[in-house]
């Protein structure tokens, strides 16, 4: 471990700020999602508090609102959407395909100073007076009524914007033309298909996203009337616009996910994933129906009785490939030599609560029950499911499979398995209830509700308690494990893919030589074992 | 062509690097068409919606300006391309002249629309300032001049880019016409005509509706 690598090239400041490697990169994301993380569960923190009553008595119904705003746009645009494709993805990207960086490495700094520059102007907003209009920024309120930094705000994500298009064409371009030799499209890890997929979504919808914000700004701006129905405007465009990219946005935060889920539970069960090919183009058909589906989240919205059956319809599709990933994951584990790891249990958990949330969202996508539990803590519990129960914990699970390629050191297997456990007990406790809730009829963004619903959300807010401590953990035993450690071998769990061929952690140029592919991907068999691993 | 020594170390070879480059630029002009898309598709669903309003504020357009502003646009985009298939270490000279007059044409572009804003300005279209349009087709030649503003000031802004890159590129490509400059020339190009496409796209749009009635 005497030799240098890429933590170790430089120790000055101008060396990490200025630095052009895909791995410093990353690792500057990961800084900065950890500070928006906990900004954002910061304000849901304080909402489950507010409800943990039925009366108003811990904010008033105006800082509600700026509340959930602030939780909505901090966790959806600076926490979720980064999260995977930019911290774990920008760090195994290269490593994945043997490259020795992404394409275009500037452009990669370039994301996140223009991500930080957008998030600092978001914070302004939110701590300067903040934001009322809820994350999706409707019009006419947020054009015309809103008495708050509707502008600056969206800005922010405006900005934010041009650092997500700007990774998934860094991302599409590199798995495009930077493959080592005998990397097949499908010798490709998994997880390089749903980010490919991903990196698709991000290119062709947040432009969308960028001139929907720009028109309702000038439409605040000017006072004229693009989305105001009084002077011929229609608001239901913007629905339409802003659902556009919302909606595949969704997709943006759980591809990556289910990506990270195959390489845990392919490793933790030693087996290749059942039906390589099809999880692959499972991928890229969500990504491609998720562009159809947007009007899903009108059907109470005015919209034709036309639309909403279509809408319905392709969201039934939807369900078709993400099934045949869940279906895959478990046939992978079916006489498995399994390994409860702390990354596998975190993956066993993501099986687990994002099959419950994308079930739901069958409830949802039906016409008839969507009706019913619109604006609801249906839709809250169904979206946090897939949202926090998917992507976060999958977001954890790939944290801990790849730290020690990331630091170079082993973490507490002990306070990490508790801490998995704790965000699978303290997620369902806060938002399993919320079903119950919803299905009730109570309604979100109320923070007064009649008292037969306090049951509900005392445990809801009980749960949100055990969360956040879970949260913080591993805050704590990773920060610890980051400087005093065991030194992890190369290959810790004895995984087949490229990127733990080379050094934990790796050299500043990833590999020494070239690496060159010669086998099937996810090789898990009594051969790949008795090779000796150089640790 | 001369060849800097060394390429990024993430390359295999120099065509290599010029194809992903080259690639990076289309993947990003599929994000432009995706936002001048979004915006295309508000412009038709409130044309579909004011049919009547869209020709009648389409006739207060200067179409003169538009088209004189088509000419310039499709001539700098020639020179653009003339530019890019002569590149060579033996023509700099020529390659550098063509862009700086391309910007020209570009810069020519932008002060046609100042005056043509001006224009309408002075007539009271300009929605949100001080627009003033009577009759019962009001609200929605309002909407047309909202996108009209919207749809022509990104895209002069984008123009702005493209002078900014063509500029820059006559300087450099002048002092060492590498291959790289040759790649870095043909992916601002690709802007450069990106830009005057969409711009055939906003001027039938803009200028046409309405003309050939009335």
């Amino acid at each position: 471990m005497s030799e240098t690598n890429y933590l170790t090239t430089d120790y000055t400041l101008k060396s990490w700020f200025l630095t052009t490697d895909h791995k410093r990169v990353a690792i500057l994301y990961f800084a900065s999602l950890i500070f928006f993380f906990f900004i954002g569960g910061a304000a849901a923190t304080a909402i489950r508090i507010e409800l943990a009553t039925p009366q108003a008595d811990f904010v008033s119904s105006d800082t509600y609102n700026r509340l959930f705003t602030m939780h909505g746009i901090i966790m959806v645009w600076f926490f979720l959407i980064p999260s995977i494709p930019n911290t774990l993805g920008n760090f195994v990207v290269p490593l994945m395909i043997g490259a020795r960086d992404l394409a275009f490495p500037r452009l990669n700094l370039m994301s996140w100073y223009i991500f930080m520059l957008g998030g600092c102007i978001t914070l302004f907003a939110i701590f300067a007076g903040g934001i009322d209009t809820g994350w999706t920024f409707y019009t006419p309120f947020s054009t015309l009524y809103s008495n708050s930094y509707v502008i600056v705000a969206a800005a922010g994500v405006f900005i934010a914007g041009f650092s997500s298009i700007l990774t998934g064409l860094n991302f599409i371009v590199t798995i495009h033309r930077l493959r080592a030799p005998g990397l097949t499209w499908y010798r490709l890890p998994l997880f390089l298909w749903s980010l490919y997929a991903t990196s698709v979504i991000l290119v062709l919808a947040t432009p969308v996203l960028a001139i929907t914000l720009l028109l309702m700004a000038t439409e605040r701006f000017f006072g004229v009337g693009i989305f105001d129905p009084r002077i011929g405007g229609d608001p239901l465009l913007f629905q339409h616009l802003f659902w556009f990219y919302s909606h595949p946005a969704v997709y943006i935060m759980i591809l990556p996910g289910m990506g990270v889920i195959n390489e845990l539970v392919s490793c933790f069960s030693r087996k290749p994933v059942f039906g390589y090919k099809f999880v692959a183009w499972a991928s890229l058909a969500i990504a491609a129906v998720g562009f159809l589906v947007w009007g899903h989240h009108m059907f109470v919205s005015g919209q034709s009785l036309i639309a909403s059956l279509v809408f319905s319809f392709m969201s039934f599709m939807v369900a078709v490939p993400s099934a045949i990933k869940v279906f895959n994951w478990t046939a992978t584990l079916h006489k498995g030599s399994l390994r409860f790891d702390a990354p596998m249990l975190y993956a066993l958990g993501f099986i687990g609560l994002f099959t419950t949330g994308g079930l739901t969202g069958l409830f949802l996508a039906c016409l008839a029950f969507d009706v019913h539990a619109t604006d609801t803590y249906f839709v809250v519990a169904h979206f946090h499911y897939i949202m926090v129960g998917g992507m976060v914990t999958a977001y954890f699970g790939g944290l801990h499979y790849w730290w020690p390629k990331i630091t170079g050191r082993l973490y507490s297997e002990y306070w990490a398995r508790t801490a998995a456990v704790l965000i699978f007990f303290g997620f369902n406790l806060t938002f399993f209830p919320q079903f119950i809730l919803g299905a009730e009829g109570m309604p979100r963004r109320y923070h007064v509700y009649p008292p037969e619903f306090q049951v509900w959300n005392v445990l809801s807010s009980g749960g949100a308690v055990i969360l956040a401590v879970a949260y913080l953990m591993p805050l704590f035993y990773l920060g610890y494990s980051a400087f005093f450690g065991a030194r992890s071998p190369a290959n810790p769990w004895n995984a087949p893919g490229l990127e733990w061929q080379t050094s934990s952690p790796p050299p500043e140029e990833n590999f020494t030589t070239q690496p060159v592919v010669t086998r099937e991907p996810y090789q898990y068999n009594e051969a790949f074992e008795a090779e000796p691993q150089n640790a | 062509m001369p060849e800097p020594p060394a390429f990024a170390s993430q390359y295999v070879s120099i065509p290599h690097r010029d194809h992903t480059a080259e690639l990076g630029m289309w993947v990003f002009i599929a994000t432009e068409a995706l936002l001048f898309g979004g915006l295309i598709l508000a412009y038709f669903v409130y044309r579909h919606l004011f049919p009547h309003a869209f020709a009648e504020g389409s006739r207060h357009t200067d179409i003169l300006i538009g088209t004189i502003n088509t000419a310039v646009l499709l001539t700098s985009s020639f020179l653009v391309a003339w530019a890019v298939e002569i590149f060579s270490p033996a023509t700099t000279r020529i390659v550098a002249w063509l862009l700086v007059g391309a910007s020209c044409l570009g810069l020519a572009f932008i002060a046609l629309k100042g005056i043509e804003y001006s224009r309408e300005y002075d007539e009271h279209l300009v929605p949100g300032i001080d627009f003033q349009f009577g009759g019962s087709l009001a609200n929605g030649v309002q909407l047309f001049f909202i996108f009209y503003f919207v749809a022509t000031a990104i895209h002069a802004v984008h123009m702005l880019i493209g002078i900014g890159l063509l500029l820059t590129l006559a300087t450099i490509s002048r002092s060492s016409p590498t291959t790289r400059h040759h790649t870095a020339l043909h992916s601002a190009a690709l802007y450069w005509h990106f830009v005057d496409v969409v711009w055939i796209f906003l001027f039938a749009l803009i200028y046409l509706p309405g003309r050939a009635s009335s």
